[in-house]
């Protein structure tokens, strides 16, 4: 992360393949070689934040600094099952169905 | 009928009240237009049916004397806005027939308003992109061109992610178009096109109902014709809502008064910071020279210029393209083909998950979600995702330390004009390069407005950005009405509808 | 007064092994509605009825927090005498399934909102342990998925999806499964007594995942297994004791234990491994950008702390200390407290120990052995303190008590309306009695003549002989002391 090596944090296939399967998403074989190279020079590019010393600095997470608002506990939703499935690819007696899970 | 598309949104509205016009007949004459420019594919659905019974109720509530502030405008939706009944899908194939049943509070704030619904608009999928070339529904071409030099002749981007949106503005085949911002997406074709583009305050407009992209970053705003329709637009927009946890519960300044004070008594003691760090290699001098300009103008009408630091700004990029694709990475798990979209069948739900996001996101899309799966993975967390919010910080801290002296700060918009299609999506990092100088407002959650403030001299347009402290979009509107009125801009696309 | 336990230690082929047992409970919190949305989170409706579209994860559709379940939170903390974190932040657990519609679980990771904190648990032989709480924090729930339903598909319901639940991390400070039992029933006392849960485990308001390992005594952790959502104290008791067996069988052969995460099989009472080692997770965590940091002020701790109802412990240490209940009856009464409440008002100017031993013994065997719960117990608690007046005033005798209550819990009557009734007030009269003594003696001459030779045997011959003449009701002490004066005094 000090070096703009981009040799050095070079993105393989098997990495291309682990992060794809994280990330529940088919790349076609022909892809994957293209892919090492485009993300490794992103990676590379994105690695000159090295330079730049954030020692004792905080992370931000959220800009707007105010703290989290909060609802009341009531129920002001709900009971619309139609309109939850009315987008689905498969649905049966008001269930969402998918290939079979085996646990 | 050139009359009625002339009109800015502003005209319009006196022109509805004085009943010189109809909604019905300022609606019919943006359908026209939307068929005459169809060519550059800026709809990718249109509602004309819709927006006739939209427009006679508005020619309804205007004879009663009951029209909102936008009532009979019409206007095309950024399909990255939930719209109820009809068809959302952020320009991707995985959300292909997905028909929101809720609409989003944005869109909802316009209608309350009385405006007219034409279509939903392209843009680049999921808002990823900086030329509209990523969409599933195929790139959106600019109705400007060059009138010389080696663009002459080509087809040029339109910009993105709002592409589509500025495209629609710049052909007139909308009046008002909303856009959302995440690193550029409507100031940068805000710029390319013409036309006025403001991202607001991180929080002023609800994110609800809007596909998100990266949820820290996201912001909607208005792109316009000019800078009034912008103080309008963004008085529609913007809203407190409990349904979005980061919304802001802080009334907006009154923008139509800002933007008249500025037009009377301009902005004598305004003070405006001009950041070093904006000059980058290899701008070109047009750019260069029209920031001079635009400097000149704000000090003759009463400003004081300051040169300031924002030592940080080159770090900006980079750290976006952390933060960015991670946040991304996650909102986009939830397009798995189980609720709605496509679904690819597949052996097991692993195999169906994996096929359906494989085939239904873009390149662009899945090079994002690779990169943010990869900066958020065990062992990287620390070095990218860690790393890139503490240098957000400092960017941060950056505007912190400069608007303690100064009201606004002025930049180019764009390290360039519009440049031709397909020109760039070759290498995403030069891609990534357009957004260099309106990615540093998204980090900061701040907001910043582009104005057209010239043609290159390939006779393309040009913009200035104007970036101001959290909350004070007022100061933009004063900031861009004089940049607006020294500018006098009153160039029209080759490609406009008449 | 209280003894820690010493560790129960478990004897293998090769030498003794001591467990470790840790536990992640599920508890979901008692709200109207959602964690993050306004549909409904309670049990029981038809499929995807209790959805809306925050829970379907629809596009652009946010989470807004629920203040309820926050404040719950913060009170579960307090009654497990834990630190409440002023700022937490809300993560996102990144994984995919069917039942999880984000694409990701809304949790909190690293600043939780309630830090370490720790419990007491009382051991049926009156010793007790501390548990330590390593932290309690809010998140969703996840939704329903069906796999009986049809051959080649599962059937997704989300109504759970979403519903707030407070996981509560104990340190691995357990060392069998009756600890991690009494544990698990301490735990959900507290929940039910600050009402932030109700504990029903059919339903599956408290999970409970186990980390087991085992070790020599006193040598280096062993590697844990995690064994999921188990929803009984018996399930629980039954994967440990399963998990020890099998990990020490594994290492006494010379294997390793994998850490892994295991099912529990409710029909065998085995469990297995539930996911295999290559499809690891990493969750990628990270600040949920939807949602802002969570700030509680001190003032609302402090109004909540306030607020608080007395907790198991609390009446505990008062029955023990004021008057006089041994540890284990103590905890056994405070347990529920509509236990606690029912023993109060039925020792309530009564002998108060009394009271403990008919509570413990006589009623909770009867309700047990009909399947009732107090709610629908047939004797209240002021008749049942007027049994045990009536003990304690002479009235009956405890042996007659037992026919008594026997004759309440069936009725409903009270029990001196049952006395009277039957008759079976106890005789104290001592004309009456010595006329008895009388009767017995004379018509026993030779067992008094034997007596008095020096066959004191006897002596509870007569006892029995007078206490039979009297039809059980004659006082005991009475027939006692006067049987003695005329044998002996002669
Ligand atoms: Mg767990
Ligand atoms: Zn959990």
């Amino acid at each position: 992360m000090t070096e703009n090596n981009s040799e050095q944090h070079a993105i393989d296939t098997s990495t291309i393949q682990k992060i794809a399967r994280l990330a529940r998403m088919e790349i076609q074989p022909e892809r994957e070689q293209a892919l090492c190279g485009e993300l490794s020079t992103i990676i590379s590019w994105i690695e000159q934040l090295g330079e730049c010393d954030t020692a004792n600095v905080e992370p931000l997470a959220s800009v707007t600094g105010h703290s989290l608002p909060m609802r009341d506990d009531v129920v002001t939703a709900g009971n619309e099952p139609e309109a939850v499935l009315s987008n689905a690819p498969e649905e049966a007696s008001h269930f969402f169905v998918v290939p079979k899970v085996i646990e | 009928m050139s009359d009625i598309l002339s009109m800015t949104a502003v005209a319009a509205r006196q022109a509805l009240d004085n009943k010189t016009i109809s909604a019905v007949e300022l609606t019919e004459a943006y359908i026209k237009a939307a068929d005459d420019t169809a060519d550059n594919n800026a709809y990718v659905l249109r509602t004309s049916d819709k927006a006739m019974e939209m427009a006679k109720a508005s020619d309804k509530r205007l004879a009663k004397g009951e029209a909102g502030l936008l009532e009979g405008i019409p206007i095309g939706i950024k399909d990255m806005f939930c719209t109820q009944g009809v068809e959302t899908t952020a320009s991707s194939a995985i959300l292909k027939g997905f028909v929101p049943p809720y609409e989003s509070t944005v869109t909802e704030n316009l209608w309350q308003d009385g405006a007219v619904m034409l279509g939903k608009i392209n843009c680049d999928e999921f808002a990823m992109g900086s030329a509209n070339e990523t969409s599933a529904f195929g790139a959106v071409t600019n109705p400007w061109t060059a009138s010389e030099g080696p663009l002459q002749g080509k087809a040029l981007t339109p910009g993105g992610s709002s592409g589509g949106s500025a495209a629609a503005m710049a052909a007139r085949s909308t009046l008002l178009a909303p856009g959302t911002d995440t690193g550029g997406s409507i100031r940068q074709p805000a710029a390319f096109c013409g036309l006025v583009g403001m991202k607001p305050t991180y929080g002023r407009c609800s994110r609800r109902g809007i596909v998100a992209f990266a949820s820290s970053l996201d912001q909607a705003g208005p792109i316009t014709r000019d800078v009034a329709d912008c103080a309008l637009m963004m008085t529609s927009m913007a809203s407190y809502d409990s349904g979005d946890s980061t919304s802001i519960d802080a009334p907006l300044p009154d923008l139509m008064d800002a933007f008249a004070t500025a037009k009377n008594a301009g902005i004598k003691g305004m003070r405006i910071g001009i950041p070093d760090e904006y000059t980058v290699d290899g701008m070109p001098d047009q750019i260069a020279s029209l920031w001079e300009t635009g400097r000149k103008w704000l000090e003759d009408a009463g400003a004081v210029c300051v040169p300031v630091s924002l030592p940080h700004t080159q770090y900006a990029l980079p750290a976006y393209y952390i933060i960015a694709p991670a946040e991304a990475s996650s909102n986009l798990a939830r397009y798995d083909g189980v609720r709605y979209g496509l679904r690819v069948d597949g052996a097991s739900l692993d195999d169906m998950y994996a096929k359906t996001r494989g085939a239904g996101f873009g390149d662009e899309v899945k090079r994002r979600i690779l990169i943010g799966t990869y900066v958020l993975s065990a062992g990287y967390y620390d070095a990218y995702y860690i790393k890139a919010q503490k240098i957000r910080r400092l960017i941060q801290n950056d505007f912190t330390n400069v608007f303690a002296d100064v009201d606004a700060l002025l930049t180019p918009s764009t390290p360039s004009s519009a440049f031709a299609l397909g020109d760039e999506s070759k290498d995403p990092l030069s891609m990534f390069l357009n957004d260099v100088f309106t990615v540093p407002a998204n980090l900061a959650g701040i907001p910043a407005i582009s104005v057209p403030a010239g043609l290159s001299s390939d006779g393309l347009p040009l913009g200035l950005q104007l970036i101001a402290p959290s909350l004070r979009e007022d100061t933009l509107i004063k900031g861009a009405a004089i940049l607006e009125s020294a500018a006098g801009f009153d160039h029209v696309a080759s490609g406009a509808a008449s | 007064m209280t003894d820690i336990a010493t560790s129960p230690l478990v004897e293998g082929r090769t030498g003794q092994w001591e467990v470790v047992i840790g536990l992640e409970v599920h508890a979901q919190v008692s709200s109207q509605a959602k964690l993050f949305s306004g549909s409904s989170a309670t049990f029981g409706a038809g499929p995807n009825e209790h959805v809306s579209l925050v829970d379907a994860a629809m596009p652009g559709m946010l989470p807004v927090i629920n203040r309820f379940c926050v404040e719950q939170a913060v009170k579960t903390g307090l009654g497990l005498n834990a630190e409440i974190n002023l700022f937490s932040v809300f993560d996102r657990k990144n994984y995919f399934y069917a039942d999880l519609p984000q694409g990701y679980q809304i949790s909190q990771f690293k600043d939780p909102i309630v830090g370490e904190g720790s419990l007491r648990i009382v051991m049926a032989d009156g010793s007790t342990r501390d548990i330590g709480i390593e932290r309690l924090h809010l998140e969703q729930d996840a939704g329903k998925s069906m796999h009986d339903q049809h051959p080649t598909k599962s059937y997704i319901d989300l109504n759970r999806t979403g519903v707030a639940l407070m996981e509560i991390v104990s340190r691995p400070d357990m060392r069998s499964a009756a600890e991690a039992a009494a544990y698990v029933r301490k735990l959900r006392s507290i929940l039910r007594y600050l009402g932030t849960c109700d504990g029903n485990m059919e339903e599956g308001s408290l999970r409970a995942d186990v980390n087991v390992s085992v070790r020599r005594p006193g040598g280096p952790l062993g590697t844990r297994t995690e064994t999921k959502n188990l929803n009984s104290l018996r399930f629980i008791q039954a994967a440990i004791d399963y998990e020890v067996a099998r990990q020490i069988e594994i290492i006494e052969d010379g294997g390793a234990i994998d850490q892994e995460t295991r099912l529990f099989d409710t029909a065998t009472g085995t469990t297995r491994t539930m996911r295999s080692k290559e499809d690891a997770h990493d969750y990628r965590y990270f600040p949920d950008p939807d949602l802002l940091p969570m700030i509680v002020t001190q003032d609302e701790v402090d109004a909540l702390a306030s607020a608080l109802p007395e907790l198991p412990d609390d009446i505990r240490d008062r029955l023990m200390g004021e008057y006089g209940l041994s540890t284990y009856d103590a905890s056994v009464i405070t347990e529920e407290r509509d236990t606690a409440r029912y023993y109060e008002a039925a020792s309530d100017g009564r002998d108060r120990k009394l009271v403990a031993n008919w509570m413990t013994v006589e009623l909770f065997g009867a309700l047990n052995k009909s399947g009732k719960s107090l709610e629908n117990c047939p004797i209240s608690p002021e008749k049942l303190g007027e049994l045990v007046g009536l003990i304690s005033d002479g009235t009956i005798s405890g042996r007659i008590a037992k026919d008594v209550f026997a004759d309440m819990f069936e009725t409903g009557k009270g029990a001196a309306a049952i006395v009277d009734e039957k008759g079976l007030k106890q005789v104290s009269d001592g004309g009456a009695i010595e006329a008895l003594i009388d009767q017995v003696l004379a018509a026993n001459q030779d067992k008094v003549e034997a007596y008095r030779g020096g066959k004191d045997k006897l002596f509870g011959f007569f006892v029995g002989q007078v206490m039979k003449q009297s039809g059980g009701q004659a006082n005991p002490g009475m027939v006692n002391q006067i049987l003695r004066s005329k044998l002996d005094g002669a």
